[in-house]
C-alpha cells in the first residue's frame, strides 16, 4: 500500500502542466511559434475564465489561438496581436491588466493596505516600547510576602 | 483620538462589506461588450444552404433597429431560446440570425425542425464573425440601431422578462430616433 502511494506521489510528480495547443495548430517557424505561446499564456479564455487560451481546451480558445497565429504570421507585432484580441473582448482578456482608472484600486490596493497597516504596526510597537521602559511601580512588602509564600509552596494562596 | 480609533476600522469594515456586496449581485462571467455604441464589424457572410442566395452582410444593418441573434445547432439553450424568437417574429421584430461555429447544413436542419425566426441568415461555421462581434458563447443577442451601431449585448436565452424589462423599451426608444 505505501509503496503504491509513494508511485501515486511520483506520477504527480512528473505530471507537469500540458498546454491544450495541439500539433497540428502549431507554425513550423519556432520563434513565431515560441511568441505565439508566450501571447495565449497572457490572454484569458473568455470561456473557462481562468485559463489562459494557451490552457483551455474549449473550442473558442482554440479559434482565438489560431488568430494569434495567423496575426503572427501576418507580421503583426506582440502588442499589434494583443491589441486585436482585446478590440473584442476588452481589458478582461489580459490575464495582467494594465494599469488605468478602472483598475487602479486593484493595482494599488497592496499598498493601500500595506502602509495604513505598517504605520498601525509602528505606532503600536513604539506606545509599547514606552510603556515597557517606564519604571514599573515596585511591589509592596505585603504583594512580596505573598510572591515568597507562592514561590516556597508553588501553589496560589 | 480614541474613539477615532474604534471608528475608522469599522467605516472601513461597512466600506468594503458594502462594495463585495454589490460585488455579489454582478455575474462576473458576464463581459461587457466592446462594441456598445460602435459600429458593427464588417462581414458578409453566405446563407446556411447552396440554394440560399443572400446570406446575412454588415450592410443589412441600416434603417430600422433590428436584433442579430448568435444561435447554433449545437446550442442547447437556443432550443430553449427558440420559441421566444418565434414569438418575438410574430409581433413584427426583425430578428438575422448568425449560425455560429457550425455546419450550416446543420444550422439548416435544426430551423426546419423547429421553424425560422429569422429574417436573414448568416453562416459563419469558422466562427470568425463572431469573435468579431466579441461572442463569447451561444446564444447571445445583439441590438443594433438604425445606423449599424450596436446597442445592448444580452448574453443567454431571451426570456419573456428580458424582452419586456429590457429589450423591448430600448427597440422602442430606437424606433422612435430613427
Amino acid at each position: 500500500m505505501r509503496r503504491f502511494v509513494l508511485g501515486l506521489f511520483c506520477a504527480l510528480l512528473i505530471a507537469g502542466p500540458v498546454a491544450a495547443v495541439l500539433p497540428e495548430e502549431q507554425l513550423a517557424d519556432p520563434v513565431l511559434e515560441a511568441r505565439a505561446r508566450a501571447i495565449s499564456q497572457e490572454l484569458r479564455c473568455v470561456v473557462c475564465q481562468n485559463q489562459s487560451i494557451d490552457d483551455s481546451d474549449a473550442p473558442l480558445a482554440a479559434d482565438l489561438r489560431a488568430i494569434v497565429r495567423e496575426r503572427l504570421s501576418a507580421g503583426d507585432t506582440d502588442e499589434e496581436v494583443m491589441a486585436h484580441i482585446v478590440a473584442r473582448y476588452g481589458n478582461f482578456v489580459l490575464l495582467k491588466p494594465p494599469l488605468d482608472l478602472q483598475t487602479i484600486l486593484l493595482w494599488s490596493a497592496p499598498l493601500l493596505v500595506l502602509i495604513p497597516g505598517g504605520l498601525g504596526l509602528a505606532l503600536y510597537l513604539r506606545r509599547r516600547s514606552r510603556a515597557g521602559a517606564a519604571d514599573p511601580t515596585p511591589l509592596s512588602a505585603e504583594e512580596r510576602r505573598a510572591l515568597a509564600a507562592i514561590l516556597k509552596t508553588g501553589d496560589a494562596p | 483620538m480614541r474613539r477615532l480609533a474604534f471608528i475608522i476600522p469599522v467605516v472601513l469594515f461597512l466600506m468594503v462589506a458594502a462594495a463585495l456586496g454589490l460585488g455579489l449581485r454582478r455575474d462576473p462571467s458576464i463581459l461587457p461588450s466592446m462594441l456598445i455604441d460602435r459600429p458593427i464589424p464588417t462581414f458578409d457572410l453566405p446563407g446556411l444552404t447552396p440554394e440560399d442566395t443572400v446570406g446575412l452582410a454588415s450592410s443589412d444593418f441600416t434603417g430600422k433597429p433590428v436584433l442579430l441573434n448568435v444561435f447554433a445547432s449545437w446550442c442547447v439553450a437556443c432550443v430553449i431560446e427558440h420559441p421566444m424568437l418565434l414569438r418575438l417574429q410574430a409581433q413584427g421584430v426583425t430578428i438575422h440570425g448568425l449560425d455560429w461555429k457550425d455546419e450550416p447544413a446543420a444550422g439548416a436542419e435544426w430551423l426546419a425542425q423547429r421553424g425560422n425566426p429569422y429574417t436573414l441568415i448568416g453562416s459563419d461555421p469558422r466562427g470568425r464573425t463572431g469573435i468579431d462581434f466579441g461572442v463569447t458563447g451561444a446564444p447571445e443577442t445583439f441590438v443594433i440601431d438604425g445606423h449599424g451601431r450596436v446597442r445592448y449585448r444580452h448574453v443567454g436565452p431571451i426570456t419573456p422578462e428580458v424582452w419586456t424589462e429590457i429589450l423591448q423599451p430600448m427597440m422602442d426608444r430606437l424606433e422612435t430616433e430613427t
